[in-house]
C-alpha cells in the first residue's frame, strides 16, 4: 500500500492539534477519545483510503453533528457521551492472561457448554500466546479456510475486510455504500458512517451460487469485532449467498457502545440469506455493565425476483436496539424475518423489521419470538408498508411473546401503512406464559428446572431455528438455555 | 419399596392428606379408590414432588431413602414415574425429541452413556409399536393436538421406556373408550415384574379389570379408610363410596 504525502502531511497535522500528542509509536496507535474531523481524518489515513471515502465520512460527520439521538425506542440507559470514546485502536492490547486458569470461570463454564475446544477457548479468552497456539493446534480449520478462499476466487467471489474492497474495488464501493443505508439515515449510522474501521464485503458475482456458507468466524479470530462495523453484501444477477454473522462465544467486550451498519443488495433473480447469532456481553444479574447494540441492518430487493432473509438470534446485549429491514423494490421480490430474541436479568430489547413494498407481487413474512425473564423487558417494533406502486403485495406477520416469571415485560408495536387496495396485510399475535405445569411435567420425566426451560423455550422458537443454517441451530439452541439460566426457581 | 407413615399434607393452605399409612413391596400393585376430592391426585403430585404440595408432617421413606428430601427431577430419575391424569402439552418439541431427552437425563443420573439418535430410534420404534403408536405421533409436538387415547398411550410409552420402579397411575382411564383402555392398561401390564410395584389411583373399579390389583384402598376426607383385596373393589362398586366411607 502506498501511502500518499497528503495523509502523511494530515497525520502529522492531526499530531500537531494535540496537546498530548501521539508521543510514542504506540501511542500514535490510538487517537486520542472524542470526536471531530481531525480523528476523522486520522481514522482514514490510518487505513489508507482515497479522498472519495474520507470526503464521505466528513459529510456524515457533519450530518450527524446536526442529528439528535432516537428516544422512540422502549429502552432506558445512561446519556451517552460521544466525546468520552475512543474511535480508534489498534486492537486492544488486554492485561495479558497466562493461561485459562485466570479466565472468570463463568465464562469457561459457558465455553464448556457450547461444547468449545479447549484451544479455542484459550483464543477467545484471550490467553498469551493462544494465537500461535490455535493456529497450530486448529491446522485444519485454518488449511480449510484457505481451501475455502481459493475456491471463492475461483468463482469470481469476493469476500474480504471492507477496507480492503476499499482499495481493490473501488468501484464497487462507491457504487454501493451507502446505497442502501445513507449517511443521512439515523443518528447511528450516521455516526457509523464517519467512523467504521472494520468489517466484512462480500461480492457475488452473476449467475454465481456460492459453493458455502460465508462465515465471520474465521475472522474473528484474526481481529476482535470493531465498535463500529460496517458490512456490505452484493449479490448480483442470479446468484446465491448464505452469510452467517457472529460468534456464539460470549466474548467480555470493553466497547460499551457497539453501532454497525449492515448493507445488503439483491439484484434480479438473487438471494442473499443472512443469519445472525448475537451473545455479547449483557451485563450481570443486577443490571451492571453490558452492551448497547444499536445496529442499522437494511437489505434491498433491487432487482425482479430477488430475495432476501434475516434470521437473528439475539440473547446477548444490555440494551439492543435493531430493526433488519427489507427494501422490497423489484417486481416479486421477497422479504423474510425471522427473530429470536431472548431478554433475562434487566436486558432490553427493542427489535424487529420494516418491510417497504414498492414492487408488484411483492410478499414478506415476519415471524418473531420474543421470550422475556428476569426483569427484562422486550419490545417488537415492526412495519409493513405497502406503497402505491405495490399492486397485489402480500405480508404475513406473527408475532409471539413468552413471559417467564411476572417482573418481565413484552411489547409488540406494529405498524401498517397501505397506499395500495390490492395488498393483503395480515398480523398474528400471541402472548404466553411458561407454566408450571410444563415445567413439572418435564421435571417428573428427569429432567433438572433449567433443563426444562431451555426445551419448553426451544420449542417456542422451534419455527425460527429451523431456519438457521444447521451448524449454527445446535449451538443456537444451546445458547437458549444458557441465556436463560438463573430465570427459574 | 415404599413407605408411607401418618403424612399430612396442604395445598394452599387447606390440609388435604391427614394421615395416610401406606407400605407397598416390591411387584405389588396396589389400588388407591375414592370420592372426587378425597385427596388422590394430591398423594400422587406429593409423591412426585410437585411445587405447592407441602408436606406438613409424616415421613416417606422409599428404596430406604427420605423420599421428601429429593428434587422432582430426582425422584423421577431414581424411578418414580407418574402417568398424569392430563398429560401436559408442550408446543414446539416433537414427541421424540422429549423422550430422547428424558430418556438421557435418567441415564446420565444413573451414570449410564447416553444414547445416540440411532439407538433411541431404534429402542422407541419397538416399544411404540406393543402400544399401537405409529411414527406420525412421534413427530407430533408433546401431547399437542392427540386425542384423549394418544395422550394416555403416550404417557405408557414416556413409562415403558423409562422402566420406572415404581409407577403411580393418575386416573389413566378417565376420558378413554374400552379399547384405549385396554391397549393402555396391556401396556402396564406387560411392565409388571416381582422388582416393579405400581400404584393405580382410580374413581371407577372398571380399570382395575384389566390392572388387577393386588390391594385395593380406600380414600375419603384425606385417609385411608378401608383396605382389602380386589374384591374390595367390587364392593366399592356396587354400594359406592358413601357406604364404606361411613363404616
Amino acid at each position: 500500500m502506498v501511502v500518499s504525502k497528503e495523509t502523511v502531511e494530515q497525520v502529522a497535522s492531526v499530531s500537531e492539534k494535540y496537546k498530548y500528542g501521539f508521543v510514542s509509536e504506540i501511542e500514535a496507535e490510538t487517537a486520542p477519545k472524542g470526536l471531530n474531523e481531525d480523528i476523522i481524518r486520522f481514522i482514514s489515513a490510518k487505513k489508507d483510503e482515497p479522498e472519495w471515502m474520507l470526503e464521505w465520512r466528513l459529510k456524515a460527520y457533519r450530518y450527524w453533528l446536526e442529528m439528535e439521538e432516537p428516544d422512540w425506542a422502549k429502552v432506558n440507559y445512561p446519556e451517552i457521551d460521544f466525546q468520552d470514546i475512543y474511535y480508534y485502536s489498534a486492537p486492544k492490547q488486554k492485561d495479558k492472561l497466562k493461561s485459562l486458569d485466570e479466565v472468570d470461570p463463568e465464562i469457561l463454564e459457558v465455553y464448556n457448554k457450547l461444547g468449545i475446544p479447549l484451544k479455542e477457548q484459550e483464543v477467545l479468552a484471550g490467553v498469551e500466546g493462544a494465537a500461535n497456539v490455535a493456529v497450530d493446534a486448529v491446522f485444519d480449520s485454518v488449511s480449510v479456510a484457505t481451501t475455502f478462499r481459493e475456491r471463492l476466487e475461483k468463482e469470481g467471489v469476493i469476500f474480504c475486510p471492507i477496507s480492503e474492497a476499499i482499495q481493490k474495488h473501488p468501484e464497487l464501493v462507491k457504487k454501493y455504500l451507502g446505497s442502501v443505508v445513507p449517511y443521512t439515515d439515523n443518528f447511528y449510522s450516521a455516526l457509523n458512517c464517519a467512523v467504521f474501521t472494520d468489517g466484512s464485503f462480500v461480492y457475488i458475482p452473476k449467475g454465481v451460487r456460492c459453493p458455502m456458507e460465508l462465515s465471520t468466524y474465521f475472522r474473528i479470530n484474526a481481529a476482535q469485532t470493531g465498535q463500529f462495523e460496517r458490512t456490505l453484501i452484493i449479490a448480483d444477477d442470479d446468484s446465491y449467498v448464505s452469510y452467517l454473522e457472529g460468534c456464539t462465544a460470549p466474548m467480555r467486550d470493553e466497547n460499551q457502545l457497539h453501532a454497525a451498519v449492515v448493507e445488503l443488495v439483491a439484484l434480479d433473480n438473487a438471494e442473499i440469506k443472512y443469519s445472525t447469532v448475537q451473545n455479547w456481553y449483557p451485563g450481570d444479574e443486577n443490571g451492571k455493565g453490558g452492551i448497547y447494540n444499536f445496529v442499522t441492518k437494511r437489505a434491498a430487493c433491487r432487482g425482479v425476483n430477488s430475495k432476501v432473509s434475516w434470521t437473528q438470534v439475539e440473547t446477548g446485549s444490555a440494551v439492543t436496539w435493531k430493526y433488519p429491514s427489507c427494501i422490497l423494490q423489484g417486481d416479486n421480490s421477497i422479504g423474510e424475518f425471522y427473530s429470536i430474541a431472548i431478554t433475562n436479568n434487566f436486558q432490553q430489547a427493542d427489535t424487529g423489521t420494516k418491510m417497504i413494498h414498492l414492487g408488484k407481487n411483492t410478499s414478506s413474512t415476519i415471524i418473531s419470538k420474543g421470550i422475556s425473564a428476569g426483569r427484562a423487558q422486550s419490545t417488537y417494533r415492526g412495519l409493513v408498508r405497502m406503497g402505491r406502486k405495490a399492486e397485489n403485495a402480500r405480508n404475513h406477520t406473527v408475532c409471539d411473546s413468552l413471559l417467564i416469571g411476572d417482573k418481565c415485560g413484552a411489547h409488540t408495536v406494529p405498524y401498517i401503512e397501505n397506499q395500495n387496495r390490492t395488498a393483503k396485510i395480515e398480523h398474528e399475535a400471541t402472548t404466553s406464559k411458561v407454566s408450571e405445569e410444563q415445567l413439572f411435567y418435564c421435571q417428573q420425566r428427569g429432567l433438572s428446572e433449567e433443563e426444562s426451560m431451555a426445551l419448553i423455550v426451544n420449542g417456542f422458537c422451534k419455527e425460527v431455528l429451523q431456519k438457521l443454517p444447521m451448524e449454527f441451530a445446535v449451538e443456537a439452541q444451546k445458547l437458549v438455555g444458557i441465556s436463560l439460566e438463573g430465570s427459574v426457581g | 419399596m415404599l413407605e408411607i407413615k401418618d403424612l399430612h399434607a396442604t395445598v394452599g393452605g387447606k390440609e388435604i392428606l391427614k394421615g395416610i399409612n401406606l407400605t407397598i413391596n416390591p411387584g405389588e400393585v396396589h389400588a388407591v379408590m375414592g370420592p372426587n376430592g378425597a385427596g388422590k391426585s394430591t398423594l400422587s403430585y406429593v409423591l412426585s414432588g410437585r411445587d405447592g404440595y407441602e408436606v406438613t408432617s409424616g415421613s416417606v421413606l422409599y428404596q430406604g431413602k427420605d423420599l421428601l428430601e429429593l428434587d422432582p427431577d430426582e425422584r423421577a430419575c431414581s424411578g418414580i414415574f407418574l402417568a398424569f391424569q392430563y398429560p401436559v402439552e408442550i408446543p414446539g418439541v416433537a414427541t421424540a425429541t422429549f423422550l430422547k431427552t428424558a430418556v438421557n437425563a435418567q441415564r446420565k443420573f444413573r451414570g449410564e452413556e447416553e444414547l445416540d439418535a440411532m439407538q433411541f430410534l431404534k429402542l422407541v420404534r419397538e416399544k411404540s409399536k406393543e402400544l399401537d403408536i405409529k411414527d406420525d405421533m412421534l413427530k407430533r409436538p408433546v401431547n399437542v393436538g392427540f386425542s384423549g387415547g394418544e395422550k394416555k398411550r403416550n404417557e405408557v410409552l414416556q413409562m415403558s421406556l423409562l422402566e420406572p420402579s415404581l409407577m403411580v397411575l393418575d386416573e389413566t382411564d378417565s376420558g378413554l373408550d374400552i379399547d384405549a383402555l385396554k391397549i393402555a392398561a396391556d401396556g402396564v401390564n406387560r411392565l409388571r415384574s416381582p422388582e416393579r410395584s405400581a400404584l393405580v389411583i382410580t374413581h371407577y373399579q372398571r380399570l382395575l379389570d384389566y390392572i388387577v390389583p393386588d390391594f385395593v384402598h380406600v380414600l375419603s376426607d384425606g385417609k385411608i379408610v378401608k383396605s382389602g383385596d380386589k374384591t374390595l373393589a367390587l364392593e366399592l362398586e356396587e354400594k359406592g363410596y358413601a357406604d364404606i366411607s361411613a363404616a
